[in-house]
């Protein structure tokens, strides 16, 4: 993409403010990720027994937690877990999602089987298809993108399908098909180029209800072992001194509500850009 | 009429078969032997051979999906491992605070989001539109469990409003039972409210930009007649469909918030039964759950094709 080209991209995508901000925001939370060993004020496990539940300070902006571990810190340093198993979950599922998209989509005899198999998945809500996964494979990081790719895939897979279902008849792919183009290259190529648009919109939003997800599943005691720092395990594990000290259930909250707000603001500047005829559904 | 009815029936019942095989095999992952688990550390290998064979646990997969399949097909979802009793008992026994509360946070939701939405609609583009859609974005950024634990430490533990958690003492009477939902339905209300509103604004853009309601502006109705008498009417469908089913998901999607809370419903029941590997229970649950979701999906339709003249066989 050329810079005009770029340019003109950027321009329409923040076109609205709050679209903007979800980016600045969305930037920030993933910057100070990666960046945590060089941003972060302290060491995420450093314990300091006589610093044992201090409100916020200059010397810790967010307090400390049970152990006189810096709340910042660990926030900092959690967006790695939460934001990683995030980032997992959206590739695992565009994956799995857009491939059984295209085929039922594509392929008539398929369609049927696997949209009943969409259908019973989706009967199930979100977090008790997600919690069952977890308690049948075990409790691990690993896992834990395994069940929410599992839980999430059912939404790609509806909406790769619908546009698939659009685009097999335009007369481009009619084309295709005279010209004597594989079957293969016509999905992949012609129809998949075709349908990036509602697959890139749908990763946000999955990328927003997997942080969600899996700071429930960790504060369920089902998901990510309580001694890694994710959102979801600081808020578990400091909800018992919440009366003493709200703020180390607060900010770590506050950090979910953040990621989650600005990849959904993302997702819709993006579904406002590319499809215009989507644009009154919010 | 009559053809689409026992068509929707037929899906609807493929749709459970399909969540009931995926239920059997899924556990079947699971590591560790059910009847192994079932005794505990201290079973020999007899007991666990014995119990294997009453439970038809030797018999090959295939067999016991079958069986399996028969039970779940009348009715019978097994014995909890952990409770001693029936695993239906077990859910019919939650089953209250369950009920209330989806009753309560889906009212809740509608109050918020129908009139959120339609001020939206009908000020499209303008600065409530705006913050509207930015509100329900918010709204669905909010975890549950979070917001849960602040309104406790909030309006309980501070204010002392509202019970900390729990469902009242035994022997409760009722409007003490319910004054324990009023948190928790709020939460789920706050937060399920997004996706109302949203459904609600797409719903009332499309039936605004109609024919009848030119008409009924060139007559020079008052507007705001226009927008709930006209516009809302045939706008009703989609919102009644997603409160519909927003309201069918809470019934298992509760569980999060049922913890917060301290609330003995079935959502309490499926964390305790994961925390326990009590498998029966959770594929009882999960059955039981979709099948809920199923059954008012299939009631939507049916009520539609009935009241609707445009819904054709």
């Amino acid at each position: 993409m050329d810079t005009t080209a770029l340019r003109l991209f950027l321009k329409r995508l923040f076109r609205r403010k709050l679209v903007l901000f979800g980016a600045l925001v969305l930037a920030a939370v993933v910057l100070l990720a990666i960046a945590a060993p060089w941003v972060a004020p302290y060491s995420p496990t450093g314990m300091k027994v006589t610093q044992r539940l201090k409100p916020p300070s200059m010397v810790n902006w967010f307090g400390t937690d049970e152990f006189g571990r810096d709340v910042l810190s660990r926030i900092i340093y959690g967006g790695r877990a939460s934001l990683g198993i995030g980032m997992a979950v959206v590739i695992a599922s565009m994956l799995a999602g857009t491939t059984l998209g295209l085929l039922a989509g594509y392929f008539r005899a398929l369609d049927g089987i696997i949209m009943r198999i969409v259908d019973a998945m989706m009967s199930l809500p979100d977090i008790l298809l997600a919690i069952f996964l977890v308690a049948v494979l075990g409790a691990s990081a690993g896992n834990v993108v395994l069940a929410l790719a599992i839980v999430y895939t059912p939404r790609v897979t509806r909406v790769v399908r619908g546009s698939t279902l659009v685009v097999r008849e335009l007369p481009f792919v009619e084309a295709a098909h005279v010209l004597g183009v594989s079957t293969w290259r016509i999905l992949t190529v012609h129809i998949l180029l075709n349908v990036a648009s509602p697959i890139l919109v749908q990763a946000t939003f999955i990328f927003a209800y997997a942080v969600l997800a899996e700071a429930g599943l960790s504060f369920l005691g089902a998901g990510v072992p309580p001694e890694i720092p994710t959102w979801g395990t600081m808020i578990a594990t400091g909800q018992q001194y919440a009366d003493q000290a709200v703020w180390v259930v607060l900010f770590p909250g506050l950090a979910i509500v953040l990621s989650a707000l600005s990849l959904q603001l993302v997702g819709d500047g993006l579904r406002d850009m590319l499809d215009p005829k989507l644009r009154k559904a919010l | 009429m009559f053809t689409a009815i026992t068509r929707r029936l037929a899906g609807m019942l493929v749709v459970m078969f399909i969540v009931a095989t995926m239920v059997f095999f899924l556990t079947r992952l699971a590591p560790g032997d059910p009847a192994s688990l079932m005794l505990g550390d201290q079973a020999t290998a007899a007991d666990i051979a014995e119990l294997r064979k009453t439970y038809g646990l030797d018999q090959p997969l295939l067999v016991q999906y079958v069986l399996w399949l028969k039970e779940v097909a009348t009715g019978n979802l097994g014995q909890s491992i952990f409770l001693q009793r029936p695993v239906l008992q077990a859910i019919g026994e939650r089953a209250e605070p369950t009920f209330f509360l989806a009753l309560f946070s889906i009212l809740i939701a509608a109050l918020i989001g129908i009139p959120a939405g339609i001020a939206s609609a009908v000020w499209r583009g303008r600065h409530a539109d705006q913050t509207v859609s930015g509100l329900a974005m918010l709204a669905a950024s909010i975890p549950s469990f979070w917001l849960g634990l602040l309104f406790i430490q909030f309006f309980a533990v501070r204010l002392g409003w509202f019970p900390v958690a729990g469902y009242g003492d035994p022997g409760a009477g009722l409007a003490q039972r319910l004054y324990h939902l009023i948190l928790p339905a709020t939460v789920l209300g706050i937060v399920n409210s997004a996706l109302i509103t949203r459904f609600t604004r797409a719903s009332m853009l499309d039936v605004l930009s109609e024919d009848y309601v030119r008409t009924a502006r060139a007559k020079g109705l008052p507007e705001n007649r226009i927008v709930l008498r006209h516009a809302l009417g045939n706008a009703l469908v989609p919102i009644v469909t997603v409160v519909g089913l927003t309201a069918a998901l809470l019934v298992g999607g509760a569980i999060i918030t049922e913890t917060v809370f301290g609330l003995p419903g079935i959502g309490n029941l499926v964390v305790s039964a994961v925390l326990r590997r009590d498998y029966p229970v959770i594929q009882g649950a999960l059955i039981v759950i979709a099948g809920i979701y199923v059954m008012i999906n299939f009631a939507i339709d049916v009520i539609y094709t009935l009241v609707d003249p445009r819904v054709k066989t």
